[in-house]
């Protein structure tokens, strides 16, 4: 899944003031990111782009791990043997994603102790969908097809970014994307054509997630500061709204074919911009969630620093086991 | 049902059972390596309970297929052994539960895959495979628990304590068994004893764990006498076939 880069309301404990660049050394990196070529770890770069990466892909990765919790929420309770090794093997993709994207964030010199520090202090962010609650099986159909699908439309244009570690894994984690967002559209499509207790239950998931699902993309471009710095450095390669726009414009007739409503008044379609004109969407909400207050986000904190704290014995145990090993090793 | 259909019903609810279990590990696991892990063994489980119990419906032949079978029993219909619906506990106890479970599962598959008349073979075939995986990992994990801080070495001894007691459950031969055992249909547990018990003690003295001292083995799980906890178990597991009778996800 997706995060928003969130610095404009919320600075990651990762950073630190910005400083003067030898300019012979910035002026060949803006060229070289400029002809699209790859930058790779041993690369020169200046700090203010390591440092934005640091915080964009362990935001990223953040959101993998947290977004696990959601999902996870019901694979206990998954309504046949097949929806359930379905659901298990999408959230154990996240998994998979936030440990490519931890190592992704480590070849710029961020260790994935610290990351996941800064998250369980609340000093780094993850994308503000987590913090919404998953109150019905139609909830995995509609976070596969808007949250993923939402995903798909921010993570495409990355697999172009700039830095090669990010870009490779962007490659793998689109695919893997793609198959998730199939597999919640098929859930609605069988909630759809089932019983009206089913249909319902659709609705109910699609009227809840439609708005928070485009926030994701994050707030509108004119409060968007950072965006154009993110662009000339292909760390970002469209626009909040750009991407926005195509999503409703992608996700609209396939609502239509489920034979669900978009919850938003406003919705129709402009003939002139040949796309989708929609309503305002509460911003106010947004930053609240992203400042820590969305609904469930109490309760996503609590459960990522239970698993990290019990979890501590655990891996203290591995590392003292695999220095005593070693220290046989070497007696031998 | 059928004995073949019986014998299939319980490797299918052995799979389940456990597969369900450690899917409850998802997105809590101690690191995400672990989370991996786990919910792969969960997938691997989960994909056998979905062949077996298609094949124990298939076999009884009344309309029912592997849903209806794992989403519409009681307690007293699972004939599951009553080590894997044990709760997780700490991730020691989980530990020890795979540990003991994967080296029996193991075994037993390697059995069954050579049972050229047995209809479970093919799968046998794909889950001695699975198993042996489930087996190496638990067991490296049972040494380094055992053998990593004072902390964790006394976790791993009150979690292989908590499942010793239901080790004996796991190779009990009753009448189906027996009977299908001599035409040749179903493995002879017994036989598995010795190497089990081998492998066991090699691993806790790698471990520098001591076994557990002899605990009256509890048992009853085959013929639906289970523990208080697979009902909640199945409450939520259920929850939605029962909510919505009749519906298609």
């Amino acid at each position: 899944m997706y995060t928003t880069d969130l610095s404009r309301v919320g600075k990651s404990g990762l950073e630190a003031p910005a400083r003067v660049e030898p300019a012979a050394l910035l002026e060949k990196f803006e060229a070289r990111v400029a002809a699209d070529d790859f930058i790779e770890p041993k690369d020169w770069m200046p700090e203010a782009y390591r440092r934005t990466l640091i915080r964009q892909i362990s935001q990223h990765a953040h959101s993998e791990i947290v977004g696990m919790l959601p999902e996870g929420n019901w694979i206990s309770r998954a309504p046949s043997l097949r929806r359930k090794a379905v659901l298990l093997a999408k959230v154990q993709d996240e998994a998979g994603h936030g440990l490519y994207l931890y190592c992704a964030a480590e070849t710029l010199g961020a260790s994935r102790d610290e990351m996941t520090e800064a998250l369980l202090a609340g000093r780094a962010k993850y994308s503000t969908i987590f913090n919404y609650p998953t109150l019905t099986w139609a909830d995995m159909g509609a976070i596969g097809w808007l949250v993923d699908g939402a995903a798909i439309m921010n993570q495409v244009p990355l697999q172009r970014t700039s830095y090669g570690p990010y870009a490779r894994a962007m490659v793998r984690i689109c695919k893997e994307e793609s198959f998730h967002q199939r597999q919640g559209y098929e859930i609605m499509m069988a909630m759809c054509a089932g019983s009206p207790a089913q249909k319902r239950m659709a609705q109910d998931a699609l009227d809840r997630w439609w708005a928070p699902a485009l926030m994701m993309f994050g707030p509108p471009d004119e409060n968007s500061p950072n965006t154009a710095q993110s662009i000339r450095w292909r760390i970002k390669r469209e626009t909040n709204d750009e991407l926005r726009q195509r999503f409703v414009d992608a996700t609209v007739p396939q609502a239509q074919a489920l034979g669900l409503t978009i919850p938003d008044p406003d919705l129709r379609w402009n003939e002139a911009k040949g796309g989708y004109d929609f309503g305002a969407l509460d911003w106010e909400e947004f930053y609240a969630v992203v400042r820590g207050e969305g609904q469930v986000a109490k309760e996503r904190m609590e459960a990522r620093r239970k698993a990290w704290e019990d979890g501590a014995w655990v891996r203290d145990a591995a590392i003292a086991h695999s220095a005593k090993r070693a220290k046989a090793a070497e007696a031998a | 049902m059928s004995p073949i259909a019986r014998y299939a019903l319980r490797l299918g609810d052995d799979a389940l059972i456990l597969g369900q279990r450690l899917g409850e590990w998802t997105g809590h696991a101690p690191s995400l390596e672990l989370d991996l892990a786990l919910a792969n063994f969960a997938l691997d489980l989960i994909g056998q309970a979905t062949y077996l119990l298609g094949q124990a419906a298939a076999e009884e032949g009344k309309g029912r297929d592997g849903d209806s079978l794992a989403f519409h029993r009681d307690v007293f219909d699972f004939c599951n052994c009553l080590m894997v619906e044990q709760p997780n506990g700490d991730f020691a106890r989980t530990i020890a539960r795979q540990m003991l479970f994967s080296t029996f599962q193991n075994a037993f598959y390697e059995a069954l895959s050579g049972l050229t008349a047995s209809p479970l073979a093919p799968l046998a075939q794909k889950a001695k495979k699975e198993t042996a995986y489930h087996a190496r990992f638990a067991q490296d994990w049972v040494v380094r628990l055992g053998d990593g801080t004072p902390e964790s070495a006394a976790r791993m001894a009150e979690g292989l304590a908590w499942h010793w007691r239901f080790v004996d459950e796991l190779f009990e031969m009753d009448g189906l068994e027996q009977d299908l055992c001599a035409a040749g249909l179903a493995v002879d547990k017994a036989k598995l004893r010795p190497a089990f018990d081998a492998r066991v003690a090699e691993v806790l003295a790698q471990a520098k764990v001591q076994a557990p001292a002899a605990h009256r083995p509890v048992s009853g799980g085959r013929k639906g006498n289970h523990s208080e906890h697979l009902g909640h178990l199945l409450a939520q597991m259920q929850f939605l076939p029962r909510a919505y009778p009749g519906a298609v996800w």
